[in-house]
């Protein structure tokens, strides 16, 4: 249950600016990246922020900083080289064994702690379980905006504020968002929505420890047990190489045969749009889109998909794009690489036999 | 025991469409239905309604026409149905939203305190799954998003037992009451409504509460006026200076298509053919 700038909201000025920043928030500086450790391991979303965050910092000629959060053991450490390496030029660690695992309320305060001690003007968090629960958390204790799932993120060329592109109604349009007179600018963006940066082993910066003392008595809620996954579509899908996905074109859940088969030829994930979920052709964990998983993959094949905004949000930073269609106009032939117009359910026969074949010469070749 | 319910009205964004030279959205004949993550979170409240007994409030703020969702509700068995309306929350984002609807429970736990909040995971019209979390932070009460199961309710120790759905894995929480829930989707199965909750949904008197029947007394926090965020603007997806190049061939036959389209792709991008090979040794990812 939520409603972000709203369909609902009454239309504003068009090219509507944040207007002349108060001079009580003109004392918040840099652009931060909630770096997420967890396991002794950091999401690679956090790594994706950095290096947006680095083109924010550059244009804005401000530092770009992590924080990173959890228990004092020696992984810890290596992570704030690492974000170091992956752009930041320092990076604040508050570390202290109540962090071990995620738990919104210490997460929470220590955020907000660090935030209200230095001051920082955009602070962006990854769009995960972990990012959506602690940012929420924090942009409500400091009373500040916050702009979900973004696609894009620029600065305001006029009052430098920071200007998230996001979609809208459903998927169906884009808005940008930016945030009045509010310090931190606060946003979260999906894995896969921003390139992965190469590390550079060399860059150096500085690592400040902001010290605390939790009291593990005073959190309410208690980890009783965390039960890995094992390898899901839920976590393949978006860092997954090759999709194979199917839509509403499909006609009949029988169809989606037709993109299994090609899939496994291709060693590929299979994918599903909105509409294909929801007629139950393909499982929830399946669904690429806003409403889904961000995908980039080497290769994306869209069988019978029309290429609404809503889906291609979610694939369009594809390498190549293949799309299969019997609509000659249907917008994903706009943003697709190849195309062929034809009927999904004859195509996709074709072309797994195709791509057998072609693999199978290739093979022999080596 | 006493839960809130809380709902939204959405339109059904499946069904939006964009007028293809305007780029407006047609509102028009696009149905509003009950946010569909919400309906999980309904269910999850009425299962422990029939297993501890007590009452369950539906609370939904939104323009007077949402009292169609709040009728849906009570037809599921929602005990009681509270629409916050007024022109003040208006133009609202996540944290004027959080405040208003915060002030409306509070005032609800004034008649009969709350021990559990339940919501959805997110909207499918904002999708931003921030007022919630939101709502928790206000209230100060625990917060478990995400979650895939109530494992356990004792009302007596006033503790609560989740799955909670986290990166890698899930989650075992236990905490104390109050909390707020929000539910993932496929938790459980939405019930029918019965006959006589539907007739009962029928008469039910429905509350409205505007802004000073929740006791929000700071009018600077609601609204438009109470939200830190703008709409700067709203566009459709710029258009590539690509267009897709249309596989064509003399006979026009399937096995053509696919062979010529094979072909092309392997010729103009080898790189792909890197990530097919089955036994390949390199690992693709992460050098974008």
């Amino acid at each position: 249950m939520t409603s972000s700038p709203t369909p609902q909201a009454p239309p504003r000025p068009a090219g509507r600016r944040a207007p002349k920043l108060d001079e009580r928030l003109a004392g918040y500086k840099g652009v931060w990246v909630f770096v997420e450790y967890e396991r002794g391991q950091v999401h690679p979303v956090s790594w994706e922020l950095l290096g947006e965050g680095r083109k924010l910092a550059d244009t804005l000629k401000v530092d770009l900083a992590a924080v990173v959060l959890g228990p004092p053991d020696p992984a810890i450490r290596a992570s704030c080289d690492q974000a170091i390496q992956y752009g930041a030029d320092l990076c604040y660690l508050a570390c202290d064994p109540v962090l071990k695992d995620y738990r919104n309320a210490p997460y929470t305060a220590v955020l907000t702690e660090l935030v209200n001690r230095y001051l920082p003007e955009i602070l962006l968090l990854g769009a995960t379980t972990l990012g959506r629960d602690l940012a929420g958390s924090v942009a409500t204790t400091l009373k500040t905006g916050l702009t979900a799932d973004c696609t894009g993120l620029a600065i305001d060329a006029e009052n430098r504020g920071l200007a998230a592109t996001r979609p809208t109604f459903g998927g169906s349009l884009l808005c940008t968002i930016v945030t009045l007179n509010y310090r931190p600018q606060m946003a979260t963006i999906r894995p896969r929505v921003m390139a992965m940066p190469t590390a550079s082993p060399d860059r150096t910066g500085r690592v400040i420890e902001h010290p605390l003392a939790l009291v593990e008595d005073s959190v309410v809620t208690k980890i009783l047990e965390f039960v890995p996954d094992n390898h899901s579509a839920e976590a393949n899908l978006p860092f997954a190489d090759i999709i194979v996905s199917g839509g509403r074109g499909m006609k009949r859940q029988e169809n989606f045969r037709l993109i299994h088969d090609l899939a496994r030829v291709l060693g590929a994930e299979v994918g599903a749009s909105r509409p294909a979920v929801q007629a139950g052709w393909a499982g929830v964990d399946r669904q690429v889109g806003q409403s889904g998983k961000t995908v980039r993959p080497r290769l994306y094949i869209a069988a019978g998909i029309s290429g609404a905004v809503q889906h291609r949000v979610g694939m369009d930073k594809s390498d190549v794009i293949i799309a299969i269609n019997e609509d000659a106009n249907a917008p994903i032939f706009d943003f697709a690489h190849y195309g062929i117009v034809g009927n999904a359910m004859t195509i996709l026969p074709a072309l797994t036999q195709a791509f057998t074949e072609h693999l199978r010469t290739l093979k022999r070749a080596c | 025991m006493h839960i809130v319910v809380c709902i939204k009205q959405v339109p059904d964004s499946a069904q939006i469409r964009v007028h293809p030279v305007t780029n407006t959205i047609m509102r028009q004949g696009v149905p509003a239905i009950v946010n569909p993550y919400d309906l999980y979170a309904l269910e999850e409240a009425l299962r422990l309604k029939d297993r501890y007994r007590g009452r369950i409030t539906a609370l939904c703020m939104g323009p007077p026409q949402a009292e169609a969702a709040l009728r849906k509700a009570l037809a599921f068995g929602a005990d009681e149905a509270i629409l916050l309306t007024d022109r003040a929350f208006a133009g609202a984002d996540t944290l004027a939203t959080s405040y208003a609807l915060s002030a409306a429970i509070r005032q609800i736990h004034q008649g009969l305190p709350v021990d559990l909040v339940f919501a959805g995971k997110q909207t499918i019209d904002g999708d931003t799954a921030q007022v919630g979390p939101g709502i928790a932070t206000r209230l100060d009460m625990q917060l478990l998003t995400y979650v895939s199961k109530i494992v356990s309710l004792d009302l007596a120790a006033r503790e609560v037992v989740v799955h909670r759905r986290s990166e890698g894995g899930v989650q075992v929480l236990k905490t104390s009451l109050p909390a707020l829930i929000t539910v993932l989707e496929g938790i459980n199965e939405m019930r029918f409504a019965s006959l006589t909750d539907m007739f009962r949904a029928e008469r039910h008197r429905l509350t409205t509460w505007n802004k000073d029947d929740a006791h929000i007394e700071d009018a600077t926090k609601i609204g438009l006026k109470g939200s830190p965020t703008a709409v700067s603007k709203v566009f459709a997806p710029t258009a590539t200076n690509r267009r897709a190049e249309i596989i064509e061939t003399q006979s026009g036959q399937p096995v053509d298509l696919a062979a010529t389209l094979v072909a092309k792709l392997f010729s103009q991008r080898p790189e792909v053919a890197l990530a097919m090979k089955p036994s390949s040794t390199h690992d693709s990812r992460g050098s974008a």
